[in-house]
């Protein structure tokens, strides 16, 4: 395997591109993209529809696979990797909150938590006490035995980014996560996922449109027709996450 | 938790799992009961076949088999007796003087198989006394006496004490006749028996077929069926001279439906639960397409192909692994009341049974390993049902299927 080192280095693309061949004219999703993401990093990216964020986010996160370039998660070119090396790599290394939520709608919150960690074969005193754990930093210790179809919006979502982090990520990607939430429950899951990141240093990364994600976020990379146009680090994010 | 995922799943379309199950259900009990309807009218055909008609062996004298005449009876047949009569394996056997020719009554007149019996050990071997409907049976010792069946009896409007004539060829190929008195009517399940036979005492068809004591057909039954082939195989080399047959050889149509009956039956079976598959494919088919996004954020989150395949495997499982063993235990409930109390198709078929040789009081029944066979071909239907919706689960491409609405 390949070796790749970048101190403090946890995301790296080199000459990352997609292209869809699927219409009648290829479409370049993602263009030639470079990107270096530290340990830590609060980041969105951003950019009109059809941009590119949520092709590179999953490129990043090993969903899809690049027309050409590579993506390095550490040391791991994702190139390199079978399809179920894949599967075993996002399980262990990345985790994903997606705009829709997306949680097993047949598993209580609680159980929707638990499964990424029954996939990794943890015990279930671990489990358990992670569980706990990610209920109460999402404030949904009380809701822990309903299903997705008896929480509000902001409470599965809430649940879906606790399932993110229940794997112990290296990262964790997250595509539009507010764009189905009011205001408030906006602002509360943008603290909750604030205070993960300040106080277990994990690394969230945002595909947004959403003004109050963008001003939040210590670093904000903005994306035109595939390319990054920009990347900008607001300072003062820095002190106030 | 995949188990556990599995199950739930199956309950999120209730109404499209009970439609499944309810189809299963009623599909193995239509199927396991046919097995056992036809096997009822099989083991029933072939337990009158031996115990009212061929028994399980007969001896004959070979030319006797040819064109049936009389001459060629079995020479020191009453020794053969004698040394069966001796054997342990034998329960019960007996001689029997033939011939065939016509019957007339006053008014009319018909074909007829005449079987000259010693009536006590005859009863030993085909129950006849059980099946006299009017009159008495043959008793050892009656001159002249004739025990006919209905239909004939009907045919050439005679009743009890009425007179018959029975006309045939004698050893030596002269027309001899005989005056009997109907002493008994008996009714057969099998009509051609009904319409055909005819019984009269052994030394009177002796006397008028010259055979001197001689029989022409020896029929035995063993207390076990399945010592017959062995049996036959010593009988044949004691007997050289004679045809010693099993009642497969006698009366191959009855063995051929008996040997192939199971693997038609299979099959039948075998095509119930095909198109049961198709129903489960369908249905998982949906679950799966339904499920697309959800199985897309597994794939993505980490789950591996060996447990999406799993998890729609354990789907397919649960539902046939609740409908069968229900399936078959309503099969197993409605079979045993059946054989006890028989269903009686008289009214609808008797006379399409009756001269086919089947009773029309069916007693359906299928021995317990039928029930594992058939237990092991609803799981291979399972496993099979469950290989293209899990396959098409697998292809599914989770970046996409995230994205569907």
């Amino acid at each position: 395997m390949e070796k790749h080192d970048h101190t403090n280095c946890i995301i790296h693309t080199e000459n990352l591109t997609k292209v869809y061949n699927g219409g009648a004219v290829p479409v370049r999703a993602v263009n030639n993209v470079h990107l270096h993401i530290e340990r830590g990093e609060f980041t969105a990216l951003v950019g009109p529809s059809g941009s590119g964020k949520t092709t590179l986010l999953n490129l990043i996160g090993g969903l899809d696979t690049p027309t050409s370039g590579n993506v390095w998660v550490q040391d791991v070119n994702l190139a390199n990797l079978s399809k179920n090396e894949l599967i075993d790599f996002r399980l262990n290394n990345i985790g994903f909150v997606f705009q829709a939520y997306n949680l097993i709608p047949v598993l209580t919150a609680r159980e929707n938590i638990e499964f990424v960690m029954l996939l990794q074969k943890q015990s279930k005193e671990d489990r358990d006490k992670r569980v706990i754990q990610l209920l109460e930093e999402t404030g949904l210790l009380e809701k822990a035995d309903q299903r997705p179809n008896k929480l509000s919006g902001g409470q599965q979502q809430r649940v879906a980014v606790a399932r993110a982090l229940a794997s112990m990520p290296q990262f964790v990607l997250a595509d539009e996560p507010t764009a189905n939430l009011d205001s408030k429950t906006a602002a509360n899951l943008l603290d909750m996922m604030a205070r993960l990141n300040r106080e277990e240093n994990m690394t969230f990364i945002f595909s947004t449109h959403d003004q109050r994600v963008i001003d939040r976020a210590r670093r904000v990379i903005t994306l035109v027709d595939g390319e990054i146009a920009s990347d900008v680090l607001q300072e003062q994010n820095a002190v106030q996450i | 938790m995949i188990a556990k995922i599995a199950w739930k799943n199956i309950w999120r379309n209730r109404l499209r799992s009970l439609i499944v199950i309810i189809s299963v259900i009623l599909g193995l009990w239509a199927g396991t009961f046919l097995l056992a309807y036809v096997f009822g009218i099989m083991d029933q055909r072939l337990e009158d076949a031996i115990g009212h008609e061929i028994s399980h062996l007969q001896f004959h004298q070979p030319d006797f088999l040819i064109d049936n005449d009389p001459q060629y009876s079995i020479q020191n047949s009453q020794q053969i007796l004698n040394d069966l009569a001796q054997n342990e394996e034998v329960e019960a056997a007996t001689g029997r003087v033939l011939a065939f020719g016509m019957v007339a009554a006053a008014t009319t007149s018909s074909g007829g198989k005449f079987i000259g019996i010693e009536p006590e050990q005859e009863q030993a071997i085909a129950q006849l006394a059980s099946t006299i409907i009017e009159g008495e049976y043959l008793k050892d010792g009656d001159k002249n006496k004739v025990v006919i069946g209905k239909k004939l009896a009907d045919k050439l409007n005679v009743k009890i004490r009425s007179k018959v004539v029975l006309t045939f060829q004698d050893s030596e190929h002269n027309i001899v006749a005989g005056a009997f008195r109907v002493k008994g009517i008996f009714k057969s399940y099998n009509t051609s028996l009904e319409e055909n036979n005819l019984y009269v005492s052994r030394s009177d068809l002796d006397q008028l077929l010259n055979v001197n004591g001689e029989v022409h057909e020896i029929a035995v039954l063993l207390h076990q069926s399945d010592l017959v082939p062995s049996f036959v195989s010593g009988m044949q080399r004691k007997h050289e001279d004679l045809s010693v047959r099993t009642w497969k050889q006698i009366a191959p149509e009855l063995a051929l439906m008996v040997d192939s009956i199971d693997q038609y039956l299979i099959i039948f079976l075998v095509i119930i639960l095909l198109a049961l598959s198709f129903g489960i494919v369908n249905t998982m088919l949906m679950a799966v397409l339904e499920r697309g996004r959800e199985i897309g954020v597994l794939m993505a989150v980490g789950m591996n192909k060996f447990r999406l395949f799993a998890m729609i495997f354990l789907e397919t499982f649960f539902i046939v692994g609740m409908a069968a063993p229900l399936g078959l235990l309503l099969a197993y409930g409605s079979i045993s009341y059946l054989e006890s109390v028989g269903m009686d198709l008289s009214n609808l078929y008797a006379d399409s049974y009756g001269s086919l040789g089947f009773k029309t009081i069916i007693h359906p029944h299928l021995e317990g390993y039928y029930y594992l066979r058939i237990l092991l071909m609803v799981t291979i239907t399972a496993l099979l049902s469950a290989i293209y919706p899990a396959y098409t689960a697998l292809r599914l491409d989770p970046v996409k299927a995230i994205r569907k609405i």
